[in-house]
């Protein structure tokens, strides 16, 4: 046993950090070939994306290193200073702060630059963990709903103001957490269907939409009532419910939509939607990434070969948008190899955290696969024309640093975590 | 657990979504799928190749290539102009100037784009000495069509820009190219251009050149474009087109040994050469504009007439080898036929032998109406039901090449028209009709009607005596002969039939309708035909002066030119169209004309009064009716 204890390592899970690192390498070999497609291209010079990639995940080794050697409980005890001192730093930004693209998300270190809303996640998780694992706290009650919210809402609108909307997004994958940890079905669902409405009404119009609405409940209700032949009662008062809810939100999701949005958010919704074509402005980038990938065929045209890749003709082509060249290069291939390393990868997370048998262990792998499937969703989905334009880096592919460096130590943190089932609490 | 669930449904449907959609994008759907040529990664650099000569069939040229200079820009790289000496050296105002730089610098600011197109040798010379004062202006050389003849408009075709449609059906052709667009241009096209070759060259976002794509493994070299031979006699062809001057219709000859085209006249025509160049465009509105001449219909080809008396001649064969007459059968004629019992019932007819029995010789070469009407009439009336009789009869002309394509190897043509039974009771209810109500086509007058090509055809069938080729006009690609069209087509006519019709045909220039025709050096055979024709104005029909027809071939026991004329609303078959064909056969067979009189009447004679009055009457209606 003392053998054991010794080696920091011991118990972590083998197959979790084999996905991690095939992840690693393969996103370090695609944005070898991205980066090449630069002018004087020197692959271990800094200023080439795959010579600072690779020192990221250099400097990545001896942080996770450091994450194995921390005490699992130190996690939980020091959860709320590093939330406290996060909003501190995110709140800096404003004062101290580095433009780039139009953001203030940045802490500028000479030649590097650190975008703390990267190891927010982190943190976040830690402390949401944390209260959930608090023996007071139930989400079936309002007022632990409201704390829970706050806590994920604090640094979500910091990172909205700075303004960087993709990342704030990402926190709502704690509501899958939250969902797991007991709290009520109506809000997922409420969620849902204003997502589901949104979309519809701006596709077709609010008066169809409320029409269909209307009817479907009628015809719910009807089955209920002479089919099922159940009391109507507690359901009709749910349907109701759901009948007024999207009523309002129908009316009010024009006023959302024409006024709460800004003309860049509308048009992004317009593509995707297809309502608006403009492949040379607004949707040039969506329409660039989704012929780069189509233009990959089956088994694609091979490492280096992509010529639009080549050509730079995705914007953001080494950050946000690198998924396409993974599509031109590799083709069906290579991107369905990937979209399955990630599931295995999410997959095994979740297991993972569902096999926990302490709490807080749990609510954060949890809250770490919600993450890592938040982006993933938003990523992939983006590059590919199925979800609007919302930049958020796809993990372990996306060139930069931060947020690289956030992901492993976001993941790390939940090995070591996992590592320490084995030994008394 | 439970709970748990929904994030591991969601990951697997936000997978498989994916998936679905890679495999629609990568796979599925085409659009996605960029070849290397319409890729905008991509340029393109094309290499065209010089387009081939074209000759007669003694090898005479006919179109070649010219040098065409373009001035191009590349809006980026201008500096220090001095625009008004640009503007003066290549005579345009400052405003179209202007104008021109700005549609370039939307095209693109980074690629050459044409600034003013096919300036002429003249002004090359002296633009060239000074344009090294214009940076980011140069002149870049083509290729352009010259045709060094002004005839066979019709025959030669044109070449023009491609439309879009073709370019989406037809991936080898980008915008702006040029395509054969009608006559053996387009026919033969892909002979003629040969393959541009092309450089693949990789480009950036902005359109920016790094260097060869791929290393160069898609570029090809080009190949060039193949001269080809016409079977045309070129001399032939322009002395019709001069016999046919102020008339309009079409003359088509071929040689019956090998259905070689020798001429295809389309009347009124036009100079090819309107058709290239920097006043293409504008020439060819005029020309498809002009409404009353018609330039670009191609008589020879598309018009199709009632064939008029040559028709008799089938319907005499077809009697023959159905077995109800014979060249010794004789009927009478009484100024006409009585087909029926009312009095209009009555077929006129002008042969003027009366109270004489006339035999088949006689017939063809007196035109007797009254005895092809008897002999169709015992044709079809041979079996019991008429449709049947009208079948049999229809197929022996099916036979000839008549009431269906004919097979040539030019881009346009017409079916014709024969009718069969199933024609008959779709006009006729309940099939309730007999023989005698469709005796016209026993003159070649009713619902017959054939082109110029067709009738030409069967008259090469008449001097081969049963069969024929598949008139072409492609004798030779590079020197090597064409065979695609040597097959024999035979009719459903025995050739013993023949002998009898032929001597018919030869009296016709001896003794017949034909006889001032006649040329004693050369035997000809022939049959002149008056075409009755009527035009429908705002639902009324009237009658027009008959078209002149003539068919002919000679010399008769060896056969080297058969010739099918017709003249729109020229009169008798004797007064325009037999001196004019008479004219070109000793023309082709003796290479000179003797009889100049003849000659020098058949140019003088126009028949623009005619062509007038039409357009006259059809506008004093008009204007009657308002």
């Amino acid at each position: 046993m003392r053998k054991q204890r010794n080696n920091i390592f011991y118990g972590a899970d083998f197959v979790l950090i084999l996905l991690y690192l095939t992840l690693v390498l393969i996103g370090l070999i695609n944005i070898y070939s991205v980066s090449s497609t630069t002018a004087n291209f020197d692959a271990f010079s800094l200023s080439s994306r795959f010579g600072t990639q690779l020192l990221w995940i250099v400097i990545s080794i001896p942080i996770v290193i450091f994450v194995f050697f921390l005490e699992a409980r130190l996690y939980e005890r020091f959860a709320t200073l590093s939330y406290l001192f996060i909003l501190l730093v995110l709140a800096g930004l404003f004062v101290f702060g580095k433009n780039i693209n139009g953001a203030t998300s940045w802490y500028s270190f000479g030649a590097f630059n650190l975008q703390p809303s990267e190891i927010a996640k982190a943190i976040t998780a830690l402390v949401v963990a944390k209260i959930i694992n608090e023996s007071q706290f139930d989400l079936r009650k309002f007022k632990s709903q409201w704390k829970a919210f706050l806590i994920i809402l604090i640094p979500a609108l910091l990172i909205a103001f700075q303004p960087d909307p993709g990342s704030s997004l990402v926190y709502l994958a704690f509501f899958f957490v939250f969902y797991r940890e007991g709290l009520p079905w109506n809000y997922i669902f409420f969620g849902l269907l204003a997502v589901i409405l949104f979309f519809l009404t701006i596709a077709f119009g609010m008066v169809a939409i409320l029409i269909l609405s209307v009817v479907l409940m009628l015809l719910a209700g009807i089955y209920i009532r002479y089919i099922k032949l159940r009391k109507l009662n507690k359901f009709g008062l749910d349907l109701l419910a759901v009948l007024l809810f999207s009523t309002v939100f129908i009316l009010s999701v024009d006023q959302i939509f024409n006024h709460a949005l800004k003309q860049h958010h509308r048009d992004r919704f317009m593509i995707i939607l297809g309502k608006t074509v403009d492949n040379q402005g607004i949707g040039y980038n969506t329409n660039q990434s989704v012929l780069t990938i189509g233009s990959g065929g089956f088994i694609g045209k091979g490492f280096m070969y992509g010529d639009r890749t080549r050509g730079k003709f995705v914007p953001e082509q080494d950050t946000d948008y690198i998924f396409s060249t993974i599509g031109e290069e590799w083709g069906f291939v290579g991107t369905t190899v990937i979209v399955i390393l990630f599931t295995a990868f999410l997959l095994r997370i979740f297991f993972l955290a569902e096999r926990q048998k302490n709490k807080f262990s749990r609510v954060y792998g949890y809250s770490v696969v919600s993450i890592f499937f938040l982006h993933y969703m938003i990523n992939i989905g983006m590059v590919i024309g199925l979800i609007p334009t919302i930049g958020i880096p796809l993990p372990f592919f996306s060139g930069g640093g931060s947020s690289f460096l956030g992901f492993t130590i976001l993941l790390f943190i939940f090995i070591k975590l996992d590592a320490h089932k084995v030994y008394e609490w | 657990m439970q709970r748990g669930l929904l994030l591991f449904y969601f990951i697997i449907t936000v997978s498989s979504i994916f998936i679905f959609r890679l495999f629609y994008i990568q796979i599925v759907a085409d659009e996605y799928r960029i070849s290397p040529l319409n890729n905008s990664a991509v340029r393109v650099n094309y290499d065209y190749p010089e387009r081939g000569y074209v000759f007669d069939r003694n090898g005479k040229l006919l179109a070649a290539n010219q040098p065409s200079y373009d001035i191009m820009v590349i809006p980026r790289e201008i500096k220090n102009l001095d625009t008004l000496e640009l503007c003066n050296l290549i005579k345009i105002d400052k405003a179209t100037f202007i104008k021109k730089i700005e549609k370039s610098r939307i095209y693109s600011p980074y690629l050459p784009s044409v600034f003013l197109s096919q300036i002429t040798k003249d002004e090359y010379a002296y633009i060239q000495e000074k344009m090294y004062k214009f940076k980011g202006f140069y002149i870049e050389s083509r290729s352009q069509r010259e045709y060094t003849v002004n005839s066979a408009a019709n025959v030669l075709g044109y070449i023009s820009e491609v439309n879009d449609n073709l370019i989406l059906e037809n991936p080898y052709y980008q915008s702006g190219e040029l395509i054969g667009a009608q006559g053996i241009e387009k026919q033969y096209e892909e002979i003629l251009r040969g393959k541009k070759g092309m450089n693949f060259i990789q480009k950036d976002r902005f359109n920016r050149e790094i260097g060869p794509y791929r290393d160069g493994i898609f570029d090809s070299l080009p190949e060039p474009g193949s001269d080809i031979t016409l079977t045309i006699d070129i001399e032939l062809q322009q002395y019709g087109e001069k016999l046919m001057k102020n008339k309009r219709g079409g003359i088509v000859a071929i040689d019956p040994k090998t259905g070689e085209i020798l001429t295809l006249i389309s009347m009124p025509t036009y100079n090819p050469n309107l058709m290239v160049g920097k006043e293409r465009s504008k020439n060819s509105v005029k020309l498809f504009g002009d409404k009353y001449n018609m330039p670009m219909y191609d008589r020879s080809l598309l018009a199709q007439y009632p064939p008029g008396s040559p028709f008799k001649i089938v319907n005499a064969l077809i009697g023959l080898q159905e077995g109800v007459i014979t060249p010794e059968t004789s009927f009478y004629c009484y100024h006409g036929y009585q087909y029926g019992s009312s009095a209009k019932a009555f077929m006129a007819c002008h042969c003027g032998v009366v109270n004489f029995p006339i035999k088949l010789e006689m017939a063809i070469y007196k035109s007797c109406n009254a005895y092809f009407a008897n002999t169709y009439k015992r044709t079809i009336d041979k079996y019991k039901i008429p449709s049947v009789g009208i079948d049999a009869w229809s197929k022996h002309l099916n036979s000839f090449g008549l009431g269906d394509f004919l097979g040539y190897d030019l881009p346009i043509g017409r079916k014709g028209h024969i009718p069969n039974a199933e024609y008959y009771n779709k006009n006729y209810k309940n099939g309730n009709w007999r023989s005698t109500a469709t005796i016209s086509n026993a003159i070649g007058q009713g619902e017959v009607l054939t082109t110029p090509i067709q009738l030409a055809n069967l008259t090469a069938a008449i001097a081969n005596k049963g069969f024929y080729f598949t008139p072409h006009i492609l004798k030779k690609i590079k020197n090597i002969p064409y065979k695609a069209y040597n097959e024999k087509k035979i009719t459903t006519i025995d050739s013993k039939y023949f002998d009898p019709i032929i001597e018919g045909m030869f009296q016709v220039f001896e003794i017949g309708t034909a006889r001032y025709s006649r040329l004693e050096a050369i035997q000809m055979c022939g049959k002149t035909g008056t075409a009755e024709n009527f035009k429908r104005i705002n639902g009324r029909k009237v009658q027009y002066e008959d078209h002149s027809i003539f068919i002919a071939f000679a010399p008769k026991d060896n056969p080297k030119i058969a010739i099918a004329i017709f003249v729109e609303n020229g009169g008798f078959g004797s007064a325009i169209a037999a001196p004019i064909a008479s004219l070109m056969i000793e023309k082709y067979l003796t290479g000179e004309v003797l009889r100049t009189w003849m000659e020098q009447g058949m140019i003088d004679k126009s028949l623009e009064y005619q062509y007038q009055k039409q357009l006259f009457s059809l506008t004093s209606f008009e204007k009657a009716t308002k």
